[in-house]
């Protein structure tokens, strides 16, 4: 090794140590800004130290790559509001998708003569992880944008289909380990990769976005780890393998807290229920239930000492949490304990409600975990249901043919009085129907979330 | 002498390992910014895009230019981003500011 490819492993070495310190910066608030700056710096000092590097000849692609680069990410970071979060993160695995797969296609295109078998496999997996992750992020974004429809799409086969094409393509990977010069090959592996992208996200619905984006998250990481194999580049593989590990996790915490498998999520197609929708809804208009005024919700908040926010999606939705906040706000005013409870699933990505939440101005030592909250609804007397709906049904734990049933949720129904702010009377996206809506102590108040807030702050500042 | 291949994957299964139990440590209030974290810190195949960007290669400098765009994007963006988030995630006094007339014009935007 000639002393600058040594100085050059060196800060990639300093840049590992950095990301991991960055990453565990992250296990509490206060560090974890000084931790996101020690994986600005490792990042730095990795590129810089790259840019240095003898096989780079020319620097008119990199500097224009660079420049635009940078435009687009502060474009589509700096002012994003933070409702549309769960696109702004599937959009970035998109991204971080096809810069792995494009290195692959470059990689093979200049060096298909010099290529070992390993490096031909390793080259093999990224293009297709990296397509794959490319087009599936961009089905996620779609999905939660609602350029695609968000609902499940299903057909007779699809996942015989999938699963074929998944292992056409490993067998195509094969194949090149033994024959690197068959570039149709690797051409169709590509493809397979971009399909596969597209038809296995197509199948899987809104409410398991959360397990999705955490999967892609992890299959972004697991294409850099392969691009790391393919240039034995440690540092990719370290930073690859950090993604890929979180990515994991999540998912794995994700499918828990829905009590679901990976492969359930994956090949389930939860919230089709062909026939459920339409007899819920039937049920809906028949059955009775207590539809609240501003006023009555309002009298009931107001006598309440102890109120249990839970915000789901709905609140995302209509943009409520600034006036989640100035109700919460205005209550405690008055003396009332307000807290929040905030299920690991709720909304469309894992942390959602939170980064809302903190958005708001909403002091995080007030949000709780469903393990940490959940003992403490049958001391409160009032609980606000602001946008949320599977979290909160109580099929969950007593019904064994709903769909969610095992799904852990919050224990809403122990509390003296609930107050649901919801659209309509429709069943929620799953198609699941709630019991919870037609209990004795609930009251629905409907209406836009956050119109209905405002409202109830002015009433209670009274 | 161990085969490049061997070493990698130790240093594969190490890395994983110490990223399992460095993130199992991240709290679920802060599993966004962790995400768009982890994000751009994989961002780092900007160096492998670098490096195909800056050959002599017409294919691969073509190819190299839009993945250096996408990992820049995913860097700057990604680090932009979750240090916006973090910004946001701090301890307030128990009583709130009530008003709040400019922060509803900002849920709007």
């Amino acid at each position: 090794m000639t002393p600058a490819a040594v100085l050059l492993a060196l800060c990639y070495l300093l840049a590992a140590v950095l990301f991991i310190l960055c990453l565990r910066g992250l296990s509490g608030p206060e560090s974890a800004r000084r931790g996101l700056f020690l994986g600005e710096l490792g990042m730095l000092i990795a590129v810089v130290g790259t840019l240095l590097h003898k096989d780079i000849i020319r620097y008119d692609w990199i500097l224009a790559g660079l420049v635009l680069g940078s435009t687009i990410g502060v474009g589509i970071s700096a002012w994003i509001p933070m409702t549309k979060m769960p696109e702004r993160i599937a959009l970035s695995h998109s991204f971080g998708g096809l810069a792995s797969a494009l290195v692959g296609v470059a990689e093979y295109m200049r060096e298909v003569e010099h290529l070992t078998p390993f490096k031909m496999g390793a080259l093999g997996f990224e293009t297709f992880l990296g397509f794959l992750t490319f087009t599936g992020s961009i089905m996620a974004f779609g999905k939660l944008s609602g350029v695609v429809r968000g609902a499940p799409v299903t057909w007779k086969g699809q996942n015989f289909i999938n699963v074929g094409l998944f292992f056409s393509a490993l067998v195509a990977i094969g194949f090149l380990v033994v024959h690197r010069e068959a570039s149709h090959v690797f051409f169709a592996v590509a493809g397979s990769g971009l399909a596969l992208g597209v038809l296995a996200v197509l199948p899987i619905g809104g409410a398991d976005m959360p397990v999705v984006i955490s999967l892609l998250n992890s299959y972004a990481g697991l294409a850099a780890c392969a691009t790391g194999f393919a240039l034995s580049s440690q540092i990719l593989i370290i930073s690859g393998a950090l993604d890929g590990s979180s990515g994991l996790l999540l998912s794995l915490l994700m499918s828990k807290a829905m009590n679901r498998s990976f492969a359930n999520v994956l090949f389930g197609a939860f919230g089709q229920a062909p026939e459920a929708p339409a007899s819920s809804e039937n049920a809906a208009d028949a059955r009775p239930f207590n539809e609240a005024t501003v006023e009555d919700a309002a009298a009931v908040l107001k006598a309440a000492q102890s109120v249990i926010v839970i915000p789901g999606y709905g609140m995302a939705v209509s943009q409520a949490q600034h006036a989640v906040r100035d109700l919460a706000a205005a209550l405690e005013k008055r003396g009332t304990d307000v807290k929040y409870a905030i299920h690991p699933v709720a909304g469309r990505m894992p942390g959602h409600m939170n980064v809302l939440l903190a958005e708001a101005n909403v002091s995080y030592d007030k949000l709780f975990d469903l393990d940490a909250i959940n003992d403490d609804f049958g001391h409160t007397d009032a609980v606000l249901v602001v946008g949320a709906n599977d979290v909160v049904n109580p099929a969950a734990k007593n019904n064994a043919s709903s769909p969610i049933f095992g799904m852990p949720v919050f224990n809403v129904e122990q509390a003296r009085s609930v107050l649901v702010l919801k659209r309509s009377m429709k069943a929620g996206f799953s198609g699941v129907e709630n019991e919870l809506f037609y209990q004795p102590n609930t009251m629905m108040v409907l209406g836009d979330a956050k119109k209905t807030l405002l409202a109830l702050v002015s009433e209670v500042r009274e | 002498m161990m085969s490049d291949w061997v070493f990698n994957l130790y240093i594969f299964v190490l890395a994983t390992f110490v990223g399992y139990q460095v993130i199992s440590r991240v709290p679920p209030l802060l599993h966004t910014p962790l995400m768009s974290g982890t994000n751009a810190i994989s961002g780092i195949s900007l160096v492998a895009s670098l490096l195909a960007a800056g050959t002599n290669h017409l294919l691969s400098e073509l190819l190299g230019f839009v993945a250096v765009t996408c990992a820049t994007i995913n860097v700057v963006g990604g680090f932009l981003i979750t240090d916006r988030m973090l910004r946001m995630f701090q301890k307030k006094p128990s009583t709130s500011p009530v008003k709040s007339a400019a922060s509803h014009a900002g849920a709007g935007s």
